[in-house]
């Protein structure tokens, strides 16, 4: 081929090449901006309740639209309340679920029960809340409760948390229906980096005499935890800000109660209810000003979460 | 907070264009109010049929409706809570009842049949005040000889999500309960003292069937079609009534309508034997001078001809059609108060 063919084919990728590099760029702060436009118009849209209320909005349980008075302390609490309860039960569960479907199963099993867990992370979360209210909260308030009641509610430091009224929905309900939700997430994550693990790690420590236990938590799980981590953050992630399923069967009452089994709010949840009929300044801006907050807990728990692996990862480098 | 204004409205804009790409020209479209969408969609399919007008009303919420109709987005709102007429002023609007329904409290207690139970106003709010706590309470037990109440602890079940509804019972229990207007209040949202919401309806009307001992209220509607066990009430002249059609209509045929203040009546607490206490009109929100006097002309020809013909739809549907009288003070209303920008009457 002539040299200034050559040449001109060069210009021309240089050129798309160019364009190519732009047009992802323009993408990726595109999302930048958008989430700046967002953070910047939640912050607008609350400036009068930051301006009426301060950090006295944080801390306050009063939520009485009638007075125009408003408060944030009991949907933070029942947010962080109900998502603590969803990882609780989530986590070892969805453990549970990756290993076995990644060591322990046979291998004609492994294929549907992996669809299945990807099938229930692709349910809509409104079933989630009509099965949760429907089917669950009738069957939970009438056995489950009674037996938590007679049980664990007479044990000391932990009993006022887990007695009350039967009534099947509550804070509880509402983080056990969330840890359904989130199981699917954390679980096939958990089953994708498990199997990303070299072979002969696992074969070497079986080799040494290690049971299947002691592989998943000595060799498995160190050599994964970045992505476990990041799967219970994927997972924390759609607790924290689930709304209709948790509306559906958290009680929707502003009440602190230091029982589970007693109706709260969360914050996704009071908004959902309250937004369409919201009128006036205050009371529109204190919802906007709770959407703040939500997106400011999120915030911090993922950089919690980035935090505690840049520790793990200099521990390590410091032991080696 | 105007740029949030702009925010908000724009996007109810968008809304608005979206929903109505189906619709042809010279629909006329409306937002607003959940509790009467069921049956100005019915009144709208029957209309398209006669006219071939179409309506379409997006039930997005009575403040939603409100502010729909500030940004002229719509050709109207609508709201179950009236505005006042200082509200309507600020914003040229005028407005009008458009159907009823009544408020009814629903109870699940085991041995108490629908319509057996009677309350007193002031009882069912010390009830929801959390002040009564049991159901052997003597002063729940005074007006029910016969009924054998269990010493169970009460449920209380409200509300969630801001409503029409809350506002007409929590103007009732506001009306015959001094401590509950001082400490509670009324508004379509109130601090509930106790208890524990449903959404919607149809959340309140599951929480009640679900928990044993339960009180709460709904829509006249869905006790009927969820065979709710719902109580009877005493009025204001000392009877106890049940609900029903008639009993919704005595309360608005002794209501004293003013059309000068956009026909704001709560009907609660009415005077009249008959009368169910707990009463009220979902309204219509149109501007005074209207920008698109076509389309305003159009939502007038829309409710007259709903106020003709509707009525059977409305009782079908478990709603209250508006009495004879009050349907003429309405188009009375119309001649005088909605203009085109000339000025000119646009109802005649």
């Amino acid at each position: 081929m002539p040299t200034f063919l050559q040449e001109a084919r060069l210009k021309r990728q240089v050129v798309q090449d160019l364009l190519f590099r732009n047009l992802t760029r323009l993408a990726a702060f595109a999302v930048l901006a958008l989430l700046a436009a967002i953070i910047a118009s939640l912050v607008v849209g609350s400036m009068p309740a930051i301006h009426a209320f301060g950090f006295g909005f944080l801390t306050s349980s009063v939520w009485d639209p009638v007075k125009d008075e408003y408060g944030a302390l009991i949907p933070i609490v029942g947010t962080l309340v109900t998502s603590g309860i969803a990882l609780l039960i989530a986590i070892p569960v969805s453990f549970g679920i990756a290993i076995f479907l990644t060591e322990l199963s046979p291998n004609w099993l492994r294929r549907p029960l992996g669809i299945a867990v990807e099938l229930l992370a692709g349910i809509p979360s409104i079933i989630y809340g009509m099965w949760g209210l429907f089917v669950f909260a009738p069957l939970f308030g009438d056995y489950v409760e009674p037996w938590i009641n007679n049980h664990i509610g007479k044990m000391p430091f932990i009993g006022p948390f887990f007695s009350g009224p039967p009534m099947g929905i509550g804070m509880l309900t509402a983080g056990i229906i969330l840890a359904i939700m989130v199981i699917p997430f954390i679980a096939s994550v958990m089953r994708d980096v498990f199997d990303v693990v070299p072979a002969m790690l696992k074969e070497s420590a079986y080799g040494l005499g290690s049971t299947t236990w002691e592989v998943m938590w000595n060799v498995v799980l160190p050599y994964t935890r970045i992505g476990v981590v990041g799967g219970i953050m994927l997972g924390l992630g759609r607790a924290l800000g689930e709304t209709m399923a948790v509306t559906f069967v958290i009680g929707n009452a502003n009440q602190l109660n230091k029982s589970l089994f007693m109706p709260g709010n969360s914050i996704a949840s009071a908004l959902a209810n309250e937004f369409n009929e919201a009128v006036g300044t205050l009371y529109t801006s204190s919802l906007i000003e709770l959407g703040l907050i939500l997106f400011f807990i999120t915030f911090v728990v993922l950089s919690l979460a980035r935090l505690l692996l840049l520790k793990m990862a200099q521990r390590e480098g410091h032991g080696a | 907070m105007t740029k949030l204004n702009r925010l908000l409205s724009s996007i109810g804009l968008s809304a608005a264009l979206l929903s109505a790409g189906a619709a042809y020209a010279g629909d006329i479209t409306g937002a607003g109010a959940t509790f009467p969408y069921p049956i100005y969609a019915k009144w709208a399919e029957a209309y398209k049929a006669q006219t071939d007008v179409g309506m379409n009303y997006q039930s997005i919420g009575s403040g939603g409706g409100i502010k729909q109709i500030q940004a002229k987005t719509v050709d109207f709102g609508a709201t179950d809570a009236p505005l006042n007429e200082s509200e309507l002023a600020a914003s040229g609007l005028t407005q009008f009842p458009a159907v009823m329904g009544g408020v009814v409290p629903v109870v699940n207690i085991n041995g108490v049949d629908a319509g057996k139970l009677k309350l007193d106003g002031k009882v069912l709010a010390d009830i929801f005040q959390g002040k009564i706590t049991k159901w052997s309470d003597p002063r729940i037990a005074a007006d029910n000889a016969g009924i054998a109440l269990p010493n169970e602890d009460i449920t209380v079940v409200h509300r969630a999500d801001g409503s029409g509804t809350t506002f007409i019972f929590t103007t009732y229990l506001s009306q015959v309960s001094a401590d509950w207007k001082k400490s509670i209040g009324a508004d379509k949202a109130v601090a509930w003292p106790v208890g524990t919401g449903g959404k919607g309806n149809e959340g309140v009307a599951s929480y009640v069937q679900r928990i044993k001992n339960s009180i709460g209220y709904v829509e006249y509607a869905y006790a009927l079609q969820n065979k709710m066990s719902f109580t009877q009430m005493k009025n204001r002249d000392g009877q106890f009534v049940k609900p029903d059609d008639s009993s919704f209509k005595a309360a608005a045929a002794n209501a004293k309508w003013d059309a000068n203040k956009g026909f704001y009546e709560i009907l609660t607490n009415e005077p009249g034997k008959d009368s169910w206490p707990i009463t009220g009109a979902t309204f219509i929100l149109v501007y005074k001078t209207a920008e698109k006097a076509d389309n305003a002309k159009e939502v007038l020809k829309f409710f007259d001809w709903a106020f003709s013909n509707g009525d059977k739809l409305a009782s079908d549907l478990d709603y209250v059609p508006l009495p004879a009288n009050l349907k003429k003070m309405i188009r009375d209303a119309w001649k005088v108060q909605v203009k085109d920008a000339s000025g000119k009457a646009l109802w005649k």
